[in-house]
C-alpha cells in the first residue's frame, strides 16, 4: 500500500493541497503534481542545483527534500520572480549579460542568486563567483551569470 | 572584455535596417527566464505510463536468461519487455555512415544474448508511475555468465583501421634535420548536457499516427529511422523538437530509447514517458575523445615542417553507434590544421572495448588532434631552439596561399581551406596577451609555478549537403520561419529571426522561428557540426529574398506602377511617394484579393533550400596563463583568451557566448573530467561527485573573447562560419602547453586530463 499524506504548501503565494507519497520528492510534487515545471532536475543527487527553490526564503535542493517535509512551508519558484509581464531585475540582467544559453540551469541560478543577495547585499564579485559555484551550468562558462548577479547587487545597493 | 570587427553590409538588404551583426536580445530568454521553457520532462499526456530501462551491471557477459515474473507482479506494472519482444528490429543505425563499418559492431536496441558495457539496455519496465517502474526494474533478474572485459584499447584488435595522407612521408623523415616524436593520450570525457534525455510518445490508434516529444537535434533523420524500425510511413510520425538543456553533440541522436519508448506507446496504446536519470545518463549517453597518439614531425634546419605522421588508437567503447567512424575520421582529416604540411600520413585503429559507446562531443577529433599537434610543436620548438610562436609562423599557411586545397577528405567532403589570415590572428592574440608573459615572470619571481601557453587551431563548420527553410508573412505583420535547425541552447532562434528580419526590413521581434518540427519542416537536417547558422541561416536568407521578390510584384499591383519602380523601404515598399506595408502586401495575397493574380498561389511565403558543397573553415588561437600548486598538483587557470575568426557574426553576443561556454567545457576535459573504469570495466564516474564538471570557481574569472570578421566565407552569401566549437577546440592544447611551460618540462605532459595526481607527478 502506498502511504499518502495530505500536505498543504504555498507556492509563490498560491495555497495548494496535495496528496503525496512519503518518498515523493519536493521537486516531483512541484513539477508534476502542481505544474511548476520551471524548476528543473539535472542530477537528483544534490550537486547541480538546477532544482533550487526557496523554502521559507532559504534556498534548498528540491531533489533532496521530500514533499511531505514542505508541509506548511512557503515555497518560491522561478515562476514567481516576474511581476506579470515585467521580469525581475535579476532576470533582466541574466538576459542582458548573456547569463543563459539553453536555460536549463537558469531557474536554479536565479533562485540561488535571489537568496544569496537577500542575505549578502554587500557581496563582491568574487563572493558572488564563489556563491554561484554551488550550481552547475554546462553552457555559459559562468561569466555572464557572475556578471548579471554582480550588476544586480550593485544596482540594488545604489537604490537602497 | 571583447572586440568585434565591423561586418560588411549584406548584399542587397534593405537600406538603413541592419539586424545582422547586432547583439539583439535573445528570443529564447523570456520564456526560459520565467520557467516557461518546454523541456522533454515538462510534457505530460493524459493517461501516460512511465518507463524505466533495466541496464546491464556487467561490462561483458553472456545473457543466460532474464526473469521478469517478479517485476510483472508488482501492482501498477503494465509490461516488461526484453530483447525477445523486439525480434526482427534492426540495430541502432549510424547517422553518418561511410559504408565500411563492420555490421556486427552495431548496437542492438535491447541486448539479447550478450552485454558489452555497463549501462547497456536489457529490458524495459512500464508502470503507472515512475517510482513504481523504478522499484519493479530492480526486480528484473538478469542471469549472466561473466566474460573477460576489454578495458584497454591498446593491444586489442581493431574493428576498423582508417588511413589518410599524401606525399612521401618516409623520405621526408629520412631527410629531416629534426625529428620529434611524442606519445600523448586524451582521456575519456563527454558532452554531459545538464538536461538528461527524455521522451514522451503517444500513438493515436484511430489515425494510426505517432507523436514523439523530446527528440531535439536531428528530428527528421530520427523520424525516418523510427519509421523504418516500426514499419510505419514516416508521414504518420511527428517529432516535436523542444527546448533542450544543451546538446554538444551527444543529445538527440537515435539511441535505443528512441525506439523503445515509441514502440511501447504503440504496443500499449497509451502515452509512455521516459526521463533518464543522471546515473543512467553518465553511462548511456555517448562518451567521446579517448585516443592515444604517437605523433611525429620532421623539420628542416630552419624549422620548416617537412612531414607530419600520426598513429592513433581510438577507444570507441562497445559499439559503433550514432556516429560510426566519424570521430576517428575527423581526427586524421583535420590533424594538419592550419599549417603547410608537405607530406602527411595518419592511421587510426578504431578499437571496441567494454565501455560506453562513443560518439561526438563538441569539436570531435579536433580537440584531440589539436592537443597532439600543438603540444608536439611546443616540444619541437624547444628542441630546435626556436621561439614557439616563430616555429608556428614559419609553418602557418599565409593569406596569399588561400584558398588552400588539401588532398584530404573530412566528413565526406574535400578539404578546401576557404579564407583566412592564420599568422595574422596569431600575432593579434599574442600581442593582446603580452602582459600575461610578464605576469607569469612576476609570479615565478614570487616563487609560484606559473606558465604561459597557446595553441593555434583550425575548425570546420557548415557541413551540407543542404538545409531548407520556409518564410511566411502573415497579414498581422508577424513573420514565421519554419527551419530545419534545432535549438540546443545556442540561440539559433534569434540568429535566424535576425536574418529574416534583415531581409524583410522588419524588426527581429516580429519574426517567430519554429525549429525542428518534422511536420512544418520535413526536409530539415538539424543542428550539429556548427552548421545551423551557415546552412539554416542561408536557407532563411534565400527564402526571405524570395518573399521580398514576390512582395515587390504584388506591391507593384497595389501601387499600380511597373515593378521596376518599386523599392523596398523598411518594412514596406514604396514608389512615387506612396507606400504599402509588408503586412498589407501579405493581406493582398489572400484568396479573393483583387491583387492575387489568377493562377497564382495565395499567401506571402516561400520555401527555399540552400546547398553547400564544401565545409567552411573558421580558425583561432587559444592562450592560457596557469598557476600550479606544486603541493596538491592543482592547475588553476588564471587568464584565458580565445581568438576566433567567424567570417561574419550574425549576433556577436551569441558568438561570444559560444566561445566562453566552450572554454569552460574544454577546461573540464583538460583538467577535471574523466570517465574512468576499473579492471572489470565497471565505470567509476557515475555521479557528479565522481565526474567533475567545472564550476564558477574553476573557470577563470574573466575569459577574453576576441571575435574577428576579417575573412568572410566565400562559400555562402552571408559569409558566415560556424561558431559552435571554436571555444573548446584548443583548450586541452593551450592548457597542456601552459602546464609544460610552468613546470619547465623538456618533454611532454603525457596525457589529458591534467588532474592533480598527474601534475604532482610531473612536478617532481
Ligand atoms: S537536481 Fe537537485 S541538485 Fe541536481
Ligand atoms: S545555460 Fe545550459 S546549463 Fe546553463
Amino acid at each position: 500500500m502506498k502511504d499518502q499524506h495530505l500536505i498543504s504548501l504555498t507556492v509563490n503565494g498560491e495555497p495548494h493541497e496535495v496528496l503525496a507519497e512519503s518518498r515523493r520528492t519536493l521537486a516531483d510534487v512541484l513539477r508534476h503534481d502542481l505544474g511548476y515545471t520551471g524548476t528543473h532536475l539535472g542530477c537528483e543527487h544534490g550537486i547541480c542545483g538546477a532544482c533550487t527553490v526557496l523554502v521559507d526564503g532559504v534556498p534548498a535542493r528540491s531533489c533532496l527534500m521530500f514533499g511531505v517535509q514542505a508541509d506548511g512551508a512557503e515555497i518560491g519558484t522561478v515562476e514567481g520572480l516576474a511581476d506579470g509581464d515585467r521580469l525581475s531585475d535579476l532576470q533582466e540582467a541574466f538576459s542582458r549579460r548573456h547569463g543563459l544559453q539553453c536555460g536549463f540551469c537558469t531557474p536554479g541560478f536565479l533562485m540561488l542568486a535571489e537568496a544569496f543577495l537577500a542575505e549578502n547585499p554587500g557581496a563582491t564579485r568574487e563572493e558572488i563567483r564563489e556563491a554561484v559555484s554551488a550550481n552547475l551550468c554546462r553552457c555559459t562558462g559562468y561569466q555572464g551569470i557572475v556578471e548579471a548577479v554582480t550588476e544586480v547587487a550593485e544596482s540594488r545597493r545604489e537604490r537602497a | 572584455m571583447s572586440t568585434t570587427g565591423t561586418a560588411a553590409p549584406a548584399t542587397g538588404a534593405a537600406v538603413g535596417h541592419r539586424v545582422i551583426g547586432t547583439s539583439v536580445r535573445r528570443h529564447e530568454d523570456d520564456r526560459l527566464l520565467r520557467g516557461l521553457g518546454r523541456f522533454a520532462d515538462d510534457v505530460d499526456r493524459i493517461g501516460q505510463a512511465h518507463a524505466r530501462v533495466v541496464r546491464s551491471g556487467s561490462a561483458h557477459a553472456e545473457i543466460l536468461g532474464i526473469d521478469t515474473a517478479q517485476a510483472r507482479g508488482v501492482p501498477g506494472v503494465l509490461t516488461v519487455i526484453t530483447g525477445a519482444d523486439l525480434a526482427g528490429i534492426p540495430p541502432i543505425p549510424i547517422r553518418l555512415p561511410r559504408g565500411d563499418e563492420p555490421a556486427e559492431s552495431l548496437q542492438p536496441v535491447l541486448a539479447a544474448d550478450r552485454v558489452r558495457y555497463v549501462g547497456e539496455p536489457v529490458a524495459v519496465v512500464v508502470a503507472e508511475d515512475p517510482y513504481t517502474a523504478e522499484d519493479a526494474a530492480e526486480l528484473v533478474v538478469v542471469d549472466l555468465r561473466e566474460l573477460p572485459a576489454a578495458v584497454e584499447a591498446t593491444g586489442t584488435k581493431p574493428a576498423a583501421t582508417l588511413e589518410a595522407g599524401y606525399g612521401d612521408v618516409a623520405e621526408a623523415f629520412a631527410a629531416a634535420e629534426h625529428v620529434v616524436e611524442l606519445e600523448l593520450e586524451v582521456g575519456r570525457h563527454a558532452a554531459v548536457p545538464l538536461e538528461t534525455r527524455g521522451l514522451v510518445a503517444e500513438y493515436d490508434v484511430a489515425a494510426r499516427t505517432l507523436q514523439v516529444w523530446g527528440a531535439t537535434k536531428v528530428p527528421v533523420f530520427n523520424r525516418g529511422v523510427l519509421a523504418r524500425m516500426l514499419g510505419m510511413p514516416q508521414e504518420r510520425i511527428r517529432l516535436h523538437a523542444m527546448d533542450a538543456g544543451g546538446g554538444f553533440g551527444a543529445r538527440g541522436e537515435f539511441y535505443p530509447e528512441d525506439l523503445l519508448i515509441p514502440w511501447l506507446a504503440r504496443h500499449l496504446r497509451r502515452p509512455v514517458k521516459w526521463t533518464e536519470d543522471r546515473a543512467e545518463s553518465l553511462v548511456a549517453l555517448n562518451h567521446s575523445r579517448q585516443q592515444r597518439h604517437r605523433v611525429a614531425a620532421a623539420f628542416d634546419a630552419d624549422g620548416r615542417l617537412l612531414a607530419l605522421r600520426d598513429e592513433i588508437v581510438h577507444d570507441n567503447g562497445a559499439y559503433l553507434r550514432t556516429h560510426g567512424l566519424l570521430v576517428p575520421e575527423l581526427t586524421i582529416g583535420m590533424l594538419p590544421g592550419p599549417y603547410r604540411v608537405p607530406a602527411y600520413h595518419a592511421a587510426v585503429d578504431v578499437v571496441l572495448t567494454n565501455k560506453t559507446p562513443c560518439g561526438t562531443y563538441r569539436a570531435p577529433g579536433r580537440y584531440e588532434g589539436t592537443f597532439a599537434r600543438e603540444h608536439l610543436l611546443d616540444v619541437a620548438a624547444d628542441r630546435i631552439g626556436l621561439d614557439r610562436a616563430e616555429l608556428r609562423r614559419r609553418n602557418l599557411l599565409r593569406a596569399d596561399e588561400m584558398p588552400h586545397v588539401r588532398p584530404l577528405r573530412a566528413l565526406g567532403t574535400d578539404v578546401v581551406l576557404d579564407a583566412g589570415d592564420y599568422p595574422g590572428l596569431l600575432g593579434t592574440a599574442l600581442e593582446r596577451t603580452l602582459p600575461w608573459r610578464a605576469e607569469a615572470e612576476r609570479l615565478r619571481a614570487e616563487g609560484r609555478t606559473a606558465g604561459f601557453g597557446f595553441a593555434v587551431f583550425l575548425e570546420k563548420s557548415g557541413l551540407g549537403p543542404h538545409e531548407t527553410a520556409d518564410v511566411l508573412v502573415e497579414p498581422s505583420g508577424l513573420v514565421r520561419v519554419h527551419s530545419g535547425g534545432t535549438s540546443l541552447g545556442q540561440g539559433i532562434e534569434t540568429a535566424l529571426a535576425q536574418i529574416a528580419a534583415d531581409r524583410l526590413g522588419v524588426d527581429d521581434t516580429a519574426v517567430h522561428v519554429v525549429n525542428g518540427d518534422t511536420e512544418l519542416q520535413p526536409f530539415g537536417l538539424g543542428s550539429w557540426a556548427s552548421r545551423s547558422t551557415v546552412l539554416a541561416g542561408n536557407a532563411v536568407d534565400l527564402a526571405a529574398q524570395a518573399v521580398v521578390e514576390r512582395a515587390r510584384q504584388v506591391a507593384a499591383l497595389m501601387l499600380d506602377v511597373p515593378q521596376a519602380w518599386v523599392e523596398q523601404d523598411g518594412a514596406g515598399f514604396a514608389a512615387g511617394g506612396r507606400r504599402v506595408e509588408l503586412a498589407e502586401v501579405a493581406a493582398a495575397c489572400a484568396p479573393g484579393s483583387r491583387y492575387l493574380e489568377a493562377g497564382t498561389a495565395p499567401g506571402l511565403q516561400a520555401r527555399r533550400v540552400f546547398e553547400a558543397d564544401h565545409m567552411t573553415y573558421p580558425y583561432g588561437v587559444h592562450v592560457a596563463l596557469v598557476d600550479i600548486d606544486r603541493g596538491t598538483g592543482h592547475v588553476s587557470v588564471l587568464r584565458y583568451l580565445v581568438a576566433y575568426e567567424v567570417g561574419r557574426a550574425v549576433n556577436p553576443a551569441l558568438v561570444e557566448g559560444q566561445l566562453l561556454g566552450g572554454v569552460a567545457q574544454g577546461l573540464g576535459g583538460a583538467v577535471y573530467e574523466n570517465f574512468h573504469y576499473d579492471e572489470q570495466g565497471q565505470p567509476q564516474a557515475t555521479t557528479f561527485m565522481d565526474y567533475l564538471l567545472p564550476t564558477a570557481a574553476e573557470v577563470p574569472g574573466v575569459v577574453e573573447a576576441l571575435v574577428t570578421e576579417d575573412a568572410p566565407s566565400p562559400d555562402n552569401p552571408l559569409g558566415v562560419k560556424g561558431a559552435g566549437e571554436g571555444g573548446i577546440t584548443a583548450v586541452g592544447a593551450a592548457v597542456a602547453n601552459a602546464v609544460r611551460d610552468a613546470l619547465g618540462l623538456s618533454g611532454d605532459v603525457g596525457h589529458l586530463p591534467l588532474g592533480p595526481g598527474r601534475v604532482a607527478e610531473l612536478a617532481n
